[in-house]
């Protein structure tokens, strides 16, 4: 995909050989989904602490689906959602089916989000965790035919609104380097 | 990379988040019909994860070591306030021991007393347990020149074992506390009253001929006694333990069930010394 150099824009540097360029594309694309799940991966570790990963999984699925849905794409999701469900011990198919449905409702009003505040964002994704949260524990009781406590669902979604500015302030430096990246050449 | 009109490429991207819903579901119904699936995939992921948690599991534990160290610190000071009252407390002590200890050397040298010497010992390894006359006696391995004499006294690092029976040129024999042709006179601690310990071939002597009046109590310290001038007197022996039947008995301090080195005590005492063994026609089959 490299230009031409005898159409290159004036004034501007170099745009980057093919293949590194093309890396740097591909790097971009694949970076939210692989920091999720090392997130993932990071916050399964055995420790004293109540496993966080659901809670750490939606701010990076909600934020990337609002501001970079093109690099959070739903098979991305589905796969996040598979790990999810291995990494806790819920049934299968529940954390899959509450990432989705999270994405649906990100992708639904991301229009309008993006154009809000911080704060604004922030009461949203605490709603959209509430509801995940409610309809993973559900979806978890469905499966499993008995009713687990309803606690551990709410911790996680009040962990999960605690962390998302902290998530969101480091996704949005990284979104805005990329930005500036990708409008650079 | 496949190129695709664009009308298409987007109705597909329309489509996948449906697609994928609709997988989910499916996965959910895989995972019912197969229960054994998820956590057969679950042991290849966490096969595939342990190098990381392993990688984790060093800051984490250095992490937890410093939190460790903040809290040791924290209870730090209190420890050494309840330390300084109590090295307080036992530096008094130790000036009243000093204290008495001045007032008994004074006391001694106004009686004329006579100190005891330092007993000589020597340690002999034990070569084999039972064998011989007795039920209960060990054989030890002494040097070829040894002054080991019968009548000596045996201890172990605890206590009381028992007396040199038999000595030959190379080895002697100890009749063990429990033997039942084991007498021994003691001393009940507390209530100073003088007892016989009889072996019985188990585990714990019997507590025989105590005085009438006296009721030994559970866990009252035997020591050995001086009389009739066999044994000096406050070996450790062991403690009293009534039996289920209510008789007493003697737990003994020494492990006589794996004994492997004792020490042999010149007390320079002769009160009464075992007879020669009786030798028999034929050694007696072993019980075990």
């Amino acid at each position: 995909m490299a230009t031409p150099p005898n159409r290159r824009p004036q004034g501007r540097p170099a745009p980057a050989p093919g293949l590194v360029r093309r890396v740097d594309a591909f790097a971009r694309l694949a970076f939210p989904g692989f920091s999720t799940a090392f997130l993932m991966v990071l916050a399964a570790a055995p420790v004293t602490l109540p496993s966080p990963v659901l809670a750490v999984t939606l701010p990076c699925v909600a934020f990337w689906s609002v501001f970079r849905p093109a690099a959070m794409m739903p098979p991305i999701v589905f796969l996040l959602g598979l790990l999810l469900d291995l990494l806790t011990l819920a049934p299968l198919g529940s954390g899959i089916l509450v990432l989705l449905v999270l994405q649906a409702v990100a992708l639904r009003f991301r229009r309008f989000l993006v154009r809000q505040s911080f704060l604004a964002v922030w009461l949203a994704f605490c709603v959209a965790a509430f509801g995940g949260a409610l309809l993973y524990w559900a979806l978890q009781s469905l499966l499993a035919l008995q009713l687990p406590p309803v606690a551990p669902a709410l911790h996680a979604a009040l962990l999960s609104c605690g962390l998302y500015p902290a998530v969101a302030l480091l996704l949005t430096r990284i979104h805005e380097a990329m930005l500036q990246a990708e409008n650079a050449p | 990379m496949i190129r695709l009109s664009i009308p298409l490429r987007q109705a597909l991207a329309r489509l996948s988040l449906p697609l994928m819903i609709a997988a989910a579901f499916g996965v959910m119904l895989l995972g019912k019909a197969d229960a054994l699936l998820a956590e057969r995939l679950r042991t290849h992921l966490s096969d595939a994860l342990s190098p990381i948690y392993a990688a984790l599991a060093e800051p984490t534990a250095a992490v937890r070591s410093a939190v460790e160290e903040v809290r040791f610190l924290a209870t730090l000071r209190e420890q050494n306030a309840a330390l300084r009252e109590e090295n307080e407390r036992l530096r008094r002590w130790h000036a009243t021991a000093l204290a008495l200890e001045a007032e008994n050397e004074m006391l001694r040298r106004q009686l004329n007393f006579l100190p005891e010497a330092a007993p000589a010992f020597v340690t002999a390894r034990v070569v084999a347990d039972g064998g011989g006359t007795y039920a209960r006696a060990v054989l030890l391995a002494t040097g070829p020149q040894h002054a080991i004499r019968k009548g000596q006294v045996a201890l172990d690092e605890r206590g009381f074992v028992g007396r040199v029976t038999e000595v030959g040129s190379r080895s002697a024999r100890v009749l063990l506390a429990t033997d039942m042709n084991s007498r021994i006179p003691v001393t009940l601690e507390s209530s100073r009253a003088r007892a016989i310990m009889a072996g019985t071939n188990g585990a714990r002597p019997r507590l025989a001929h105590w005085p009438e009046g006296v009721i030994p109590v559970e866990g009252e310290r035997v020591v050995t006694s001086a009389e009739a001038g066999a044994f000096p007197a406050g070996l450790p022996v062991g403690v009293i333990r009534v039996s289920p039947q209510g008789a007493p008995e003697i737990e003994l301090f020494a492990r006589l069930d794996r004994l492997d080195a004792v020490r042999l005590f010149d007390y320079g005492l002769s009160g009464i010394i075992p007879p020669e063994a009786v030798a028999r026609p034929e050694p007696r089959p072993r019980r075990r």
